[in-house]
């Protein structure tokens, strides 16, 4: 018997906080119990790592993936891995960085599952050469509501795939995957910092040698007005080779330290204000200065994975991390510009914004990622005056013919969903024949109309 | 190199313990009823830790064919560096107390085949000289109480011939280890028992197991809080403990 236990449960960024009947399936036996007993709504939680309610399930179901952790196999000719969808991103950078394969695509944190990586088809620093996770996920397993399981690729059930690809976990169960890993020298990073006194530089600095690099991403104070709205620091960066490792480095392949420090506590809500956050920022800015250096990768892709709980960071009320992308073809710097100034105006205080440069769409029917740029926000939940804040800033979004990102999103309406992600229609199609009682879905599924 | 032979190695404690003796590079032997369960977990050993391993169907109750199932793995593996005996069953104790049948799978599964097992095992290891038997005991084998007495007193039968044959074997330096864990999350006690402090995660409890093995320990409580409750819990004297209801 596959019972469940009621729990509150939050995403990464502490809201909503649901009471949902959470299961603990350790088979895919397990799972078709779950589904044939066709008690609640269903959807998979991984690591908890998406910020909103995508993994969220209101008074219905939710089945947790952390005993899907096992290696199935792998080619270390063709650095092809098979694994089961709980294991994480961690684990396999942990096992085969050693041995001279990375991830292709790794997001801001490791602490991902394969399968939550490839349900809101992540991306990374290199979107703009490289593309999505999806771009190196060559098939998966797809159980679906009928506990049918179906392989799932580029050529084979591809409208299940494309409808699973950022589809936010409601088509079925993804219970395996087989990725491609890359072949990298070392496990170091050749890093390029670079400030940019405002956006203006910013983006022509960007806009120039975007192509130079394959890791690519702009720290922006936005805390910073006037002149220097938009100030920066450009983080740039490829593997290293052996060659260029600095003589002190005796083994190219370093282990990764795991996380070192821990979030006792929640921030309580007097640390963040405008002036804590204003002086962290312009402290963060000073600490920079134009170099390039060999870093450790961990330090470069995932710098918070280093603080355990960092989200405590913004309190017990949460907080809301919002990432909009803004096409190329229609003016995405003064699209970003208008966020950044209603930021500042609002004194909605941020300690990381992030702008990236993303290339073209892939084939995922909601799949986030659209040729242009991306600016990610923290902004800490204070009080219910953010939210028609935000509704302000989806409204600059949209007129900019930008969408957010719902692997984040918390609290976009129906409307500007449908307007933000235009295959929804396609992807409800697919979604009824792979799940026509709709056993699948979520609070996000629901908040946004789409179950 | 000797390979480590795990009886019932799919439940959540022996995979886990599995991952720990794996990543100290030892090869290992794993068995179950069903050998299709330990599939997954034998490739995943092999491609995160890069040791061999190899299973091995294995019923605990079918004793006449014990003593052919150790002779073919010991043939079949050259040299056994240790064997961990790592399943057992827990029913329902009001239902035990009303059915013997129940009673009796409790008994032979956690009692008669480990003794079956293990004296066999034992052989083998006190003629080598070296090596280590491990078994999953429990806390509570150390005090009958009435919500689980039937399981318990099981578990006691187990600690006491592990007691004894640690007596036997250490002059022949062969380390005969009990573990006694107390509240683990695993499928068992899922929704049953209330997440908290005294509840310990399967890995925690697989990481004690290994280091209490590389300390050539005798018995070991995990976590280690729970030698002092069960310390208390035995000094209650029975007039009292008899009333209680714990």
């Amino acid at each position: 018997m596959v019972k469940p236990v009621k729990k509150k449960m939050a995403g990464w960024g502490k809201y909503p906080i649901e009471s949902c009947l959470v299961y603990r399936p350790e088979s895919t036996q397990d799972l078709k119990k779950i589904l044939s007993s066709q008690k609640e709504k269903q959807i998979a939680y991984g690591l908890g790592r998406s910020y909103g309610d995508t993994a969220l399930n209101e008074d219905e179901g939710i089945s947790l993936f952390n005993k899907f952790d096992h290696m199935l196999s792998f080619d270390e000719e063709s650095g092809i891995l098979t694994c089961e969808a709980g294991v994480s991103l961690e684990e396999i950078i942990n096992i085969f960085l050693p041995r001279g394969y990375f991830l292709p695509v790794t997001p801001g944190t490791k602490y991902v599952t394969v399968g939550g990586a490839i349900a809101n088809d992540v991306h990374g620093k290199n979107h703009h050469l490289d593309g999505c996770f999806s771009e190196y996920v060559l098939e998966f397993d797809l159980l679906l509501a009928s506990g049918e399981t179906i392989s799932c690729s580029r050529v084979e059930n591809t409208d299940a795939f494309w409808a699973t690809i950022g589809g936010i976990g409601l088509t079925g169960f993804i219970t395996r995957a087989a990725i491609q890993l890359i072949r990298v020298e070392t496990s170091y990073i050749k890093a390029t910092y670079e400030k940019a006194e405002n956006l203006d530089v910013a983006f022509e600095k960007f806009v120039e040698n975007d192509a130079n690099f394959k890791y690519s991403v702009a720290w922006i104070d936005c805390l910073s007005t006037g002149n220097s709205l938009g100030r920066s620091v450009l983080m740039r960066g490829e593997h290293a080779l052996k060659e260029e490792l600095p003589a002190k480095v005796k083994e190219p392949f370093k282990p990764s330290k795991g996380s070192v420090l821990k979030m006792p506590i929640n921030a309580p809500s007097f640390a963040l204000n405008p002036f804590s956050i204003s002086a962290f920022n312009a402290l963060y800015y000073a600490s920079f200065k134009n170099e390039t250096k060999i870093v450790d990768s961990s330090s470069f892709f995932h710098p918070l994975d280093a603080i355990d709980d960092w989200n405590k960071l913004y309190g017990k009320k949460g907080f809301i991390q919002y990432q909009a992308v803004f096409p190329k073809s229609n003016d995405p710097k003064s699209g970003i510009r208008k966020l950044l100034e209603r930021l500042t105006e609002e004194k909605c205080s941020s300690f990381l914004a992030v702008l990236k440069s993303s290339g073209p769409a892939n084939e995922g029917l909601l799949s986030f990622p659209m040729e242009g740029y991306t600016l990610a926000l923290d902004i800490p939940i204070k009080d219910g005056s953010l939210f028609p804040f935000l509704r302000e800033l989806d409204e600059i979004v949209l007129s900019y013919g930008g969408r957010v990102y719902l692997a984040k999103d918390a609290t976009i309406d129906p409307e500007t969903f449908k307007k933000m992600y235009p295959k929804w229609e396609e992807f409800k199609k697919v979604k009824k024949e792979l799940d026509p009682d709709g056993l699948f879905s979520s609070s996000m599924s629901r908040r946004i109309g789409l179950t | 190199m000797g390979k480590i032979l795990i009886l019932g190695a799919s439940s959540d404690i022996a995979q886990e313990t599995a991952r720990e003796l794996a990543a100290k590079k030892n090869n290992l032997i794993l068995t179950a009823r069903n050998i299709e369960d330990l599939q997954m977990l034998k490739s995943d050993l092999e491609i995160r830790y890069g040791i061999e391993v190899t299973t091995k169907q294995f019923d605990g109750l079918d004793f006449d064919n014990h003593e052919q199932f150790f002779n073919g793995i010991v043939a079949e593996a050259g040299n056994l560096n240790g064997i961990l005996l790592m399943y057992g069953a827990m029913d329902d104790q009001k239902e035990a107390e009303q059915s013997f049948s129940i009673s009796r799978n409790m008994i032979d599964v956690n009692y008669t085949s480990a003794v079956s097992i293990l004296n066999i095992a034992a052989n083998y290891f006190e003629k080598k000289k070296s090596g280590f038997i491990c078994a999953v005991s429990s806390v509570a084998g150390d005090r009958g109480r009435q919500s689980n007495y039937i399981y318990g007193s099981t578990k006691a039968g187990l600690s006491v011939y592990m007691e004894g044959l640690r007596n036997r074997l250490h002059k022949s330096g062969v380390q005969v280890l009990t573990i006694k864990p107390g509240m683990v999350d695993t499928k068992m006690t899922y929704g049953v028992v209330d997440e908290g402090p005294l509840l310990a995660s399967p890995s925690t409890v697989a990481k004690d197991i290994v280091k209490g093995i590389v300390k050539r320990r005798d018995v070991l409580y995990t976590p280690w809080f729970w030698f002092v409750i069960m310390l208390i819990i035995k000094l209650i004297p029975e007039k009292i403990f008899k009333r209680t209801d714990i």
